[in-house]
C-alpha cells in the first residue's frame, strides 16, 4: 500500500526538475550503457536441453544516471573504481553509444547524431584524458597535435592564423613556444598533461569533459594542473564535468558533487552541502574515510562485504547489501533522485522516509 | 638534412640496425648487386654499347639499324655476332662490346662445344642447354625477381594494411566477418589455383603479379588487424575521435604511423616469400613465359642436365646468395625495431636533460 501512495509523489518530484532545465547546458536523461560480455552472435548460442539458445550477459556499467549540468559550474562525479564515472564521460563525448535514455546538449539531442551531424558540437566540447602519457601521439609533434584539432574545425583558417592561435594556447597553458618542434615523449607527466588541456583548450570550447585528469600526476604537479584549469574556467568561462575519485580535488574544486555507485547516482548536491551533511549513507560512508587531522579517532564507517558485480545487479537499491539501514522496500524497489531543500538530491528510501 | 627529420627513436634504430654488421654488410651487397643488375643492358648485351662506322657514330643500344648499314643485305635488325658482320665492323671501323656480349636470349651460334657447355672465357658461366649464356641469365633473372618481389610486396602491404585496418580498426561485425571471409580466402589451395589460372591465360609478368596479389595479402592481415586493434583503444585514438577527426584521418595519422612497427618487420620475408614463389612457379613451368630470364627455369635446366653442373650450382649459389641477404636482412630490420635490442645501441643524444630546462616559468 505504502509504494502505491508513493509513486504519485515520486512523479510529482520530475517535473520539479525541468524548471532548472532551461539553462542547463547538458542533460543527461535515464543513460543507461551495457556492455556485452557474450561476444559476438555465434558464441552467444548454447545447447540447452537440445535447444539452440541464445545466452547474452551484460555488465551494466551506467543504470539510468540523470544529470544536469549548468553553465559555468564545474560537476564532479565521484566514486570508487568500477562505479561508471568513466563510462559516463564517454558517452556524454560520444565515444560510447547509449545503450538507452538521453543526452541534450544546449537543448538539443547528441545522443544519437552521426560523426558528421556531431561535429559541430566537438567544437564546442572537449576532453581531457587521463594518462598524459598515453593521450599524446607518440609520433606527432607538439605543434602537429595542437594544430589538428584547429585545422579540422576551421578548415578555412590559413597556416599563419593556425599557427597564431597555437602559440596563443600554448602560452595560455604556460608552455614555451619552442617545445613545439618536440616530441611528447620528450615531457614529463606534468608538462604532457599542460599539452593536453592545450589541445582541448584550442579550439575555443565552452564545455569540457576531464577524465580524471590528475590521477596520473605526481601530487606536486597535481595543485598546478588543477590550478591552471580552474583559471582556465575563470578566463574563458568553461564549464566542466569532472571525473575524478579524489575527494580533496572536489572540495577544491567542485561547484557542485554527484556520487555515483554501480552505475547509478547516489547524491548530487552543492560541494559545500555534500561535505557539510552528506545524506545518502554511502555518501556518508565515503566521506568518513577522508583523513582529518584534528581527528585522533577515526569514525570510519566500515560498510561490510565487497561492491557487487555489475553483471548481475542486486533488486532494488544496488546499496542495499551493504547498507546498514536497508529494510525490506530497498531490497525491491530502485529509488529515485528525490530534491531536497537545500538543492540536494538523494536516491535513498532511508532518506525519503525519514528514516536517516 | 633528411637525417636531422629523423625523430630520435627512428635514429636508434637505426644505429641498432648499422651495429649488426651482418645486416648492413648484407644491405649493402644487395644493393650493390641489385644495382648491378639494374644496369644489365649495359653489362650483358647482344649489341655493342657504341661503335664506329665508315666515320660515323651508332649506338645500337639504343636504335635498331638494318643489316644494309654494315654492308649486308638484309632490311632486318643487323646480328652483330654474325660472323659477316663483325668482319665488316672491324674493317671499317670499331665497336665497343659490354663486358658479357650476349643478352639473356641471345643463342650463341658459334659454339665450341655442344650445348650447354662448360665454363670458358666465352661463358664465364657456361650455357645452358639451349646455347644461352648463364651469367646473362642470372643478371637478368635477378633483376626480374627483386623487381617482382618489390611490385608485389607494395601491392601485397598496400591490401594488407587496408583490409587489416579496416578489421582492427572498426572491430565487432566488420572484424567477425572480414576475418571470416580471410580465413576462407586463405583456405583455397593456391599454388593449385595459380595452375589452373594459368594454364586459362597466357601468364605474362603482370598476370602472375596480379594473380599472387590475390593471396600474398593474407599473411599480413592478421599482423595489422593485431595492431589495428591494440591501438584503436589508445588514448591519443581516443582523444582523435572525440576531437570528432573521421575515422580514415585516425587510421591514417594515429594508427597507421604507430602500427607500422611489426609490418615493416614483415616486409622481408614477405619479399623472399615472394621471390621463392616466383622461382617454385618458373621451376614447375607454370611462371614466366617461356625464354623470359628467370632463376626458377634454371634450376629446372640444372635439374634436367646433371651432366652439366655449372647449371644447377649457379641457380643454387645466386637464389641461396640472394635469399641469405635478404634474410639478414630482415633480422636486422626485427632486431632494429624490437624495443629490447634499443638499449644495448650507443644512445643516441639524450633528450632528457633538454626537456627538463625547459620548466615553465609560468605558475
Amino acid at each position: 500500500m505504502n509504494r502505491v501512495a508513493q509513486a504519485p509523489a515520486l512523479d510529482s518530484q520530475i517535473p520539479a526538475a525541468p524548471e532548472q532545465d532551461r539553462q542547463a547546458l547538458l542533460e543527461i536523461r535515464d543513460l543507461t550503457k551495457r556492455f556485452s560480455l557474450s561476444g559476438d552472435f555465434l558464441e552467444q548460442l548454447r545447447f540447452k536441453g537440445g535447444k539452440l539458445v541464445r545466452k547474452q550477459e551484460f555488465v551494466h556499467a551506467i543504470n539510468g544516471v540523470s544529470l544536469d549540468i549548468q553553465r559555468g559550474e564545474a560537476l564532479c562525479v565521484v566514486g570508487e573504481s568500477g562505479c561508471g564515472k568513466s563510462t559516463v564521460a564517454r558517452v556524454v563525448m560520444g565515444l560510447l553509444s547509449p545503450s538507452g535514455g538521453e543526452i541534450r546538449y544546449d537543448g538539443a539531442r547528441i545522443d544519437s547524431l552521426s560523426s558528421r551531424q556531431l561535429l559541430p558540437y566537438r567544437k564546442r566540447m572537449q576532453m581531457i584524458f587521463q594518462n598524459p602519457y598515453a593521450s599524446l601521439n607518440p609520433r606527432m609533434t607538439i605543434q602537429q597535435t595542437l594544430e589538428e584539432p584547429l585545422r579540422l574545425h576551421h578548415p578555412d583558417w590559413d597556416r599563419q592564423k593556425v599557427r597564431d592561435k597555437v602559440e596563443e594556447v600554448m602560452a595560455s597553458v604556460g608552455i614555451a613556444p619552442d617545445w613545439g618542434k618536440r616530441f611528447g615523449h620528450e615531457f614529463s607527466g606534468g608538462q604532457r598533461q599542460r599539452i593536453a588541456i592545450a589541445r582541448a583548450l584550442a579550439v575555443d570550447p565552452e564545455f569540457i569533459v576531464a577524465d580524471e585528469p590528475i590521477s596520473a600526476l605526481d601530487v606536486s604537479i597535481q595543485a598546478q594542473v588543477l590550478n591552471l584549469l580552474m583559471d582556465a574556467q575563470r578566463d574563458r568561462h568553461l564549464t566542466y564535468l569532472f571525473i575524478t575519485h579524489d575527494l580533496a580535488v572536489v572540495e577544491h574544486f567542485g561547484t557542485r558533487v554527484a556520487v555515483m555507485y554501480l552505475g547509478t547516482v547516489c547524491e548530487i548536491a552543492p560541494t559545500a552541502t555534500l561535505f557539510a551533511t552528506p545524506r545518502h549513507p554511502y555518501t556518508q560512508a565515503l566521506m568518513s574515510a577522508i583523513p582529518k587531522l584534528e581527528d585522533d579517532r577515526p569514525q570510519h564507517i566500515r560498510l561490510s562485504g565487497e561492491v557487487p558485480t555489475p553483471v548481475n545487479l542486486p533488486s532494488g537499491c544496488v546499496f542495499h547489501a551493504r547498507c546498514p539501514h536497508a529494510n525490506e522496500r530497498c531490497r525491491i524497489e530502485i529509488p529515485r533522485l528525490i530534491a531536497k531543500e537545500d538543492g540536494s538530491q538523494v536516491a535513498c528510501h532511508a532518506v525519503e522516509e525519514g528514516r536517516l | 638534412m633528411p637525417r636531422l627529420s629523423l625523430s630520435p627513436i627512428a635514429r636508434r634504430r637505426l644505429a641498432v640496425f648499422r651495429h649488426n654488421r651482418r645486416a648492413w654488410v648484407s644491405l649493402w651487397l644487395f644493393l650493390v648487386l641489385f644495382g648491378i643488375s639494374l644496369l644489365a643492358e649495359l653489362i650483358a648485351n647482344d649489341k655493342p654499347l657504341v661503335m664506329r662506322y665508315d666515320g660515323q657514330w651508332y649506338a645500337p643500344l639504343l636504335v635498331d639499324y638494318p643489316d644494309m648499314e654494315f654492308g649486308g643485305f638484309l632490311p632486318t635488325r643487323a646480328d652483330y655476332h654474325d660472323p659477316f658482320t663483325q668482319q665488316q665492323i672491324a674493317e671499317h671501323g670499331w665497336a665497343l662490346w659490354p663486358v658479357i656480349p650476349f643478352s639473356y636470349q641471345t643463342l650463341d651460334m658459334q659454339m665450341r662445344r655442344p650445348s650447354p657447355s662448360p665454363p670458358d672465357s666465352r661463358h664465364w658461366l657456361g650455357t645452358d642447354d639451349q646455347g644461352r649464356d648463364v651469367l646473362a641469365r642470372v643478371i637478368y633473372g635477378f633483376r626480374l625477381s627483386v623487381f617482382f618481389a618489390l611490385v608485389l610486396t607494395a601491392g601485397s602491404l598496400l591490401l594488407g594494411v587496408v583490409f587489416g585496418g579496416i578489421q582492427g580498426y572498426f572491430g565487432g561485425k566488420t572484424d567477425l566477418i572480414g576475418q571470416r571471409l580471410t580465413e576462407i580466402w586463405s583456405g583455397l589451395p593456391v599454388l593449385f589455383l595459380l595452375i589452373i589460372l594459368a594454364s586459362f591465360v597466357q601468364p605474362n609478368l603482370w598476370w602472375l603479379l596480379g594473380i599472387m596479389l590475390l593471396f600474398s595479402w593474407l599473411g599480413l592481415v592478421d599482423v595489422v588487424r593485431a595492431e589495428f586493434l591494440r591501438a584503436r583503444n589508445l588514448e591519443y585514438v581516443r582523444a582523435a575521435k572525440a576531437m570528432g577527426l573521421p575515422s580514415r584521418l585516425i587510421m591514417w595519422r594515429h594508427v597507421l604511423p604507430n602500427a607500422m612497427v611489426a609490418t615493416l618487420t614483415f616486409i622481408p620475408f614477405l619479399f623472399t616469400g615472394a621471390i621463392t614463389t616466383l622461382t617454385a612457379l618458373d621451376f614447375l613451368g607454370f611462371g614466366l613465359p617461356p625464354g623470359s630470364p628467370s632463376l626458377g627455369e634454371l634450376v629446372a635446366q640444372g635439374k634436367n642436365n646433371l651432366q652439366a653442373p655449372w647449371l644447377g650450382i649457379t641457380a643454387f649459389v645466386s637464389l641461396s646468395v640472394m635469399l641469405s641477404l635478404l634474410v639478414f636482412i630482415g633480422e636486422g630490420l626485427r632486431d632494429a625495431f624490437d624495443p629490447r635490442h634499443i638499449q644495448f645501441a650507443p644512445s643516441a643524444s639524450p633528450t632528457a636533460p633538454t626537456a627538463t630546462r625547459m620548466t615553465p616559468n609560468g605558475q
